[in-house]
């Protein structure tokens, strides 16, 4: 089963290229279920491949399938390989068997539209694109998927792309992912320099032998690429802008699968970041636990149905990164599963709402729905409990193991990532209320400049919210029996239930932490608890006022700053460059050539317009040329 | 045994078909055209015939002929072909035929395709020669057809344009003949004959390091004009975008590359310590080069002038590797010489095509095209990744060898070279979103969808750009080991040294 890992991918490429061909003469929704199948199967050689690692002792769960050469040139040998190991297979695992799920989804919720086959044609390319990231043997085979993802994450965002704001955010996607990738290739150029290769298992293997300066590199401009895949500070900004896309993308891409990838890769170079300096480590940790507070603030004043849970994912990712700053290699990647459940849960269910509303994505002008929509209500209670950190559900015991070692890299990390656990609390408990509890605030014509103010008032009496058909309400149910039971892989009560952590051991540094835990995870019980009251007095009780401040509506205004300098400055940059062309480059061109013909003015005498007076003169001028040769320099 | 003078027909049989075209009577449209694309159909034919009987993992010229032809001044008729010039002869003999088929003129289709074989017998002459009179000569050749090419069958302003590809070229080929004559008479002095015999000169010549960098600048003048380098580019943008679409492809596909060939084959090979020594202009102007090119390509409004734009950038990358001087960043260096050619030729193509539905190239006046033509705006998506570089398609191999390769001896200027590959996206992305995406305006709402002729047109385009992708070994077997002969000449004829490869290092116990 091991040499056939190449199948993971394979197979929804397969059902990349079958739909390509034959989509449209699948439709809706033969398309949808033959995509569906295609990731299933992968699913299934995954677990193949997972039960033929388990049957191995630990030392031998590392298998390389090469299958042909793709790079070979000089020194640099770069092979299309796959490598299966525990932290590759953890990984296809939940990307498999969460895509399913979303693609079963997407199939009830893509339903109608007008291009329906080519929605999952891009999803299948997807699939494909981040099983190679994750499987590959080498670096450059990762970036492939890198790549590969990225611009799948560009075709579904702007998946809608009559519309302008789908069509500007894909390309921002894109665009500072592309920042990101620069880090990246800095990396595997540092890395080949060093160790020359962009192997995986050469890399690390080598790490003990490189100079600090260079495993820093290596580590740090693999983090930058981090920061543009997974949405870190200061290149977060594309994320909350991609919610453009079809909230089945949202939920896979932007919440699940591919916002991760960042976090994989220093999982899977953490042997480098091991050994480089010290401070390596603790900027990501600071900027993993600033993007978590940041983010969380933002959230707490967002009303867009998505957008809450965007910016929950940014800071969600936060606590990834401030894992991995502070060596909880496991913890991240345990927390990243753990999320994978509860944040596409969360996705799908707003999503359910929302294909349940008539593409109504204003929190304002929700509320009450449980009732009507008892299913998603139920499921997304359940991701709500486990975002917010409440035993035993999923998210509690990931997030506990996360701040546990926060607390070792140092206390002020760990308060940080308790207020963002207050606040992930308080703004989730903010959401459930606005839209499942409370009044039914949709007939509400006067409903105040929502988000999507073109939408027809008239229109609005008429709406009747309904529970989602049986394809999109299944997945809910069955992410929200693994938010519930999801933390079972991995828990602290000894060596023996932390399952994860002695899987993963062969392939990732594992540290142990010397804090005692119990203290700690009450503090968290206690603050998760705290947060939701808080949420409950104000929006379900309104014993307090509303704290909804403009300026973390408007996340703190970066992402306009941003903007106005790229169209200012930026711009103007820019402008002055073809200006220097036009008018320096080319100017000094044009102004010899007007000197020139100035000059033949004078000598205009000269040209006789006699075909033997120009050969003659031509003729002459090599003769003179070649007599300066021979004669002045010839004979050096 | 004679072998089979294969080469020597790749220039004679376009010649021929030019001659043949220019005396066909007028009034016989369809004789000139069938005569026009058998000619260059053969070549075409000749040029894979060659690509399949050359051998790999041999750094020599191969198929070489060679007879004297001025014999007093060592002039002969050398021609062969390496692992440098193999790919850029087959994409020559496959481009003519498919630009000839499915390019319309619209006008005087009898001069036009006399003067595209011409075009056709001088480019291949150019990366053929061994022989540096004979390589002047076709080099030459080559620009009186473009000429004609732009000032008959272009645009508006297509009479500035001509004649400033024109001039800046012959600037350019007035410093390469004196450069040529000098390095004959002056390579004389060693065996009391005179040679224009490039092999000859190479491998026996030894110049003063003083001349042979007077040297080494003319003739590096003159390549970099055509290439173009900065700051010498500015012809470019005016001549594609004048030019008439045949022209254009035919320009930035292979008329380019014989800049940065004869940067490789009459500038390292010929003057390998004047090369080394010139390095840092070169990688400098390389680099800046890469930013200028996309930073202007963005602001563009003319979506021919920004592809023209994004070629000076591109090419600017072909020279960084070649002036890294390693194995892995010149053999990018070559690869991306096709990829280039394959991935901006397919963009003047589809630009082409949307010109002759809507009779303009403006950004401003493009919009929504991908609703009402979803298939045209899937094939330019696929060219416009390969020419970002996406990993899986052409354009990205090359990039990734020449800045990997170049790494080691060019470090910084890599790392300001890598952050083109952010602007690649800008430009591009941007300019798909403003032609592609939005609702249709009344003007574009009648765009019509690729048709069959233009798909087939466009489809080995395609194919190749996902061949190379993601199988580059066979093209890299042909061309490393003459990448390998030339920097193994460049290392006798110099002091410099490339970089040791590493041999992979496996400690006994990683870390954990």
């Amino acid at each position: 089963m091991l040499d056939l890992v190449w199948l993971i991918p394979a197979l929804p490429l397969l059902g990349f290229l079958f739909i390509t061909v034959a989509g449209r003469k699948l439709g809706d929704p033969k398309a949808g279920y033959f995509a569906t199948a295609m990731v299933a199967a992968s699913f299934a050689v995954t677990v193949g491949v997972f039960v033929d690692l388990m049957s191995k002792t630990a030392e031998e769960r590392t298998h390389v399938r090469t299958l042909f050469q793709w790079i070979p040139v000089g020194s640099l040998k770069i092979d299309v390989a796959f490598l299966a190991d525990p932290l590759s297979i953890t990984m296809c695992l939940f990307v498999t068997g969460i895509g399913t799920l979303i693609h079963l989804y997407a199939v009830g919720y893509m339903h109608g539209d007008s291009r329906f086959s080519k929605f999952f044609l891009y999803l299948n390319l997807f699939a494909f694109s981040m099983l190679m990231l994750v499987l590959g043997s080498n670096m450059l085979v990762t970036f492939l998927g890198w790549e590969g993802v990225g611009a799948c994450s560009y075709f579904l965002i702007s998946f809608w792309h009559e519309k302008e704001s789908a069509a500007t955010a894909g390309k921002k996607a894109f665009i500072t992912n592309r920042v990101g990738d620069w880090g990246f290739m800095m990396a595997m150029f540092f890395a080949f320099w060093a160790v020359g290769s962009l192997d995986y298992s050469v890399i690390n293997g080598a790490a003990g032998g490189l100079t600090k300066t260079t495993a820093t590199a290596i580590a740090l401009f693999c983090f930058l690429g981090a920061c543009g895949k997974s949405a870190q500070l200061p290149l977060y900004l594309w994320l909350p802008d991609a919610m453009e896309g079809p909230t089945p993308v949202s939920a896979l891409i932007h919440a699940a699968t591919m916002v991760t990838a960042g976090v994989y890769l220093m999982v899977r170079i953490s042997p480098i970041l091991e050994v480089s300096s010290s401070y390596a480590p603790t900027i990501i940790a600071i900027v993993g636990a600033a993007t978590a507070l940041f983010a969380a603030t933002i959230a707490v004043a967002q009303n867009d149905i998505k957008k809450v849970l965007a910016y929950s994912t940014v800071s969600q990712l936060g606590y990834m990164f401030l894992a991995i700053g502070s060596g909880a290699y496991t913890a991240a990647i345990f927390h990243m599963v753990t999320h994978a459940f509860f944040k596409a849960l969360l996705f799908l269910g707003a999503g359910s709402v929302i294909h349940g509303m008539h593409h109504e994505q204003d929190m304002r002008r929700m509320g009450a729905l449980r009732t009507l929509m008892p299913i998603t209500a139920g499921t997304f209670i359940i991701g709500w409990l486990a975002i917010a950190g409440v035993p035993p559900f999923a998210g509690f015991w990931s997030k506990d193991d996360i701040l546990l070692f926060a607390y070792d890299k140092s206390p002020i990390l760990w308060l940080v990532g308790l207020v963002t656990a207050l606040l992930t609390a308080y703004y989730m408990t903010r959401q459930v209320i606005m839209v499942f509890y409370g009044k039914a605030r949709w007939h509400d014509a006067h409903a105040e400049h929502g988000a999507h103010g073109d939408l027809v008032e008239g229109a609005r009496s008429e709406l009747a919210p309904h529970e989602s058909p049986w394809m999109m309400v299944a997945p809910l149910v069955v992410l929200a029996g693994l938010s519930i039971v999801g933390g079972a892989i991995n828990l602290p009560f000894s060596h023996n239930t932390e399952r994860l952590v002695s899987w993963l051991e062969p392939v990732v540094v594992v540290h142990e932490s010397t804090t005692a835990k119990l203290p700690l995870a009450l503090v968290a019980i206690a603050v998760g608890l705290i947060g939701i009251a808080a949420a409950v007095l104000v929006y379900a009780k309104h014993k307090a006022r509303v704290i909804e401040p403009q300026i973390l509506a408007d996340a703190w205004g970066y992402d306009r700053s941003v903007s106005n300098f790229m169209g200012g400055p930026g711009r103007k940059a820019f402008d002055g460059v073809v200006w220097a062309d036009a008018h320096v480059v080319d100017g000094a061109v044009n102004g010899v050539g007007a000197l020139v013909s100035a000059t033949a003015g004078k000598v205009r005498k000269l040209q006789s317009g006699n075909v033997r007076n120009y050969a003659a003169a031509i003729g002459s001028g090599v003769v003179l040329l070649l007599v300066w040769f021979v004669v002045v320099r010839g004979m050096l | 045994m004679i072998e089979f003078p294969i080469l020597t027909l790749l220039v004679l049989v376009p010649a021929v078909g030019a001659l043949l075209v220019a005396v066909i009577s007028k009034r016989q449209p369809d004789l000139v055209k069938v005569t026009a694309l058998l000619t260059s159909v053969l070549t075409g034919g000749m040029s894979l015939w060659v690509l399949f009987a050359f051998k790999s993992h041999n750094p020599d010229f191969q198929f070489v002929s060679q007879h004297t032809w001025i014999k007093p001044w060592g002039i002969s008729w050398h021609l062969g072909v390496d692992g440098i010039s193999l790919f850029l002869v087959v994409l020559t003999g496959v481009l003519f035929p498919l630009v000839i088929a499915g390019v319309d003129p619209h006008h005087d289709h009898k001069r036009y395709l006399s003067w595209m074989l011409l075009l056709e017998a001088g480019v291949m002459g150019s990366f053929i020669s061994l022989d540096l009179f004979l390589f002047f000569v076709f080099f030459e050749i080559v620009l009186v057809p473009m000429y004609f090419l732009i000032g008959g069958w272009g645009y508006d302003n297509r009479v500035y344009a001509a004649t400033k590809f024109f001039l800046f070229t012959m600037v350019g080929s007035a410093f390469m003949l004196v450069g040529i004559i000098a390095t004959a008479v002056l390579a004389k002095a060693d065996d009391g004959r005179v040679t224009f015999d490039l092999i000859k000169i190479a491998e026996n010549a030894t110049f003063a390091a003083s001349t042979g960098r007077w040297l080494f600048f003319a003739f590096a003048i003159a390549f970099a004009v055509k290439v173009p380098l900065f700051p010498l580019h500015t012809w470019l943008p005016d001549a594609h975008t004048q030019a008439p679409t045949g022209g254009s492809v035919i320009l930035a596909a292979v008329l380019l590359k014989m800049g940065t060939y004869g940067l490789l084959r009459f500038g390292v090979y010929l003057f390998p310590e004047a090369a080394v020594w010139a390095r840092p202009l070169f990688l400098t102007l390389a680099v800046i080069g890469v930013l200028w090119g996309a930073v202007a390509a963005t602001m563009q409004t003319d979506l021919k002038r920004l592809v023209a734009y994004s070629s000076v950038a591109h090419l600017g990358f072909i020279v960084l590797g070649t002036f890294a001087l390693t194995t892995t960043a010149i053999t990018g260096s070559v690869l991306q010489n096709i990829s280039h050619g394959l991935s901006t030729g397919a963009l003047f193509l589809l630009v082409g095509m949307i010109y002759e539905r809507r009779h303009t190239r403006e950004i401003s006046k493009l919009k929504g095209l991908q609703k009402v033509a979803p298939v045209f705006a899937a094939a330019f998506m696929v060219v416009m990744l390969s020419s970002i570089g996406l990993p899986g398609l052409n354009g990205f191999v090359g990039e990734f060898m020449i800045l990997i390769g170049s790494f080691a001896t060019a470090r910084w200027w890599v790392v300001v070279a890598a952050s083109g590959v952010i602007l690649a996206a800008v430009y591009l992305l941007w300019a798909y979103q403003r032609v592609f995406h939005g609702e249709p305006d009344e003007d574009n709402k009648a765009f019509p969808e690729l048709r069959w002729k233009e798909a087939s047109l466009l489809l080995p385009f395609l194919a190749l750009i996902v061949f190379t992708g993601v199988f580059p070994k066979p093209m890299l077997n042909r061309i490393e080991p003459s990448v390998n002969k030339l920097l193994d000449h460049v290392e006798q004829n110099s002091d410099w040294q490339q970089p040791e490869p590493l041999e992979p290092v496996i400690s006994e116990e990683g870390e954990g």
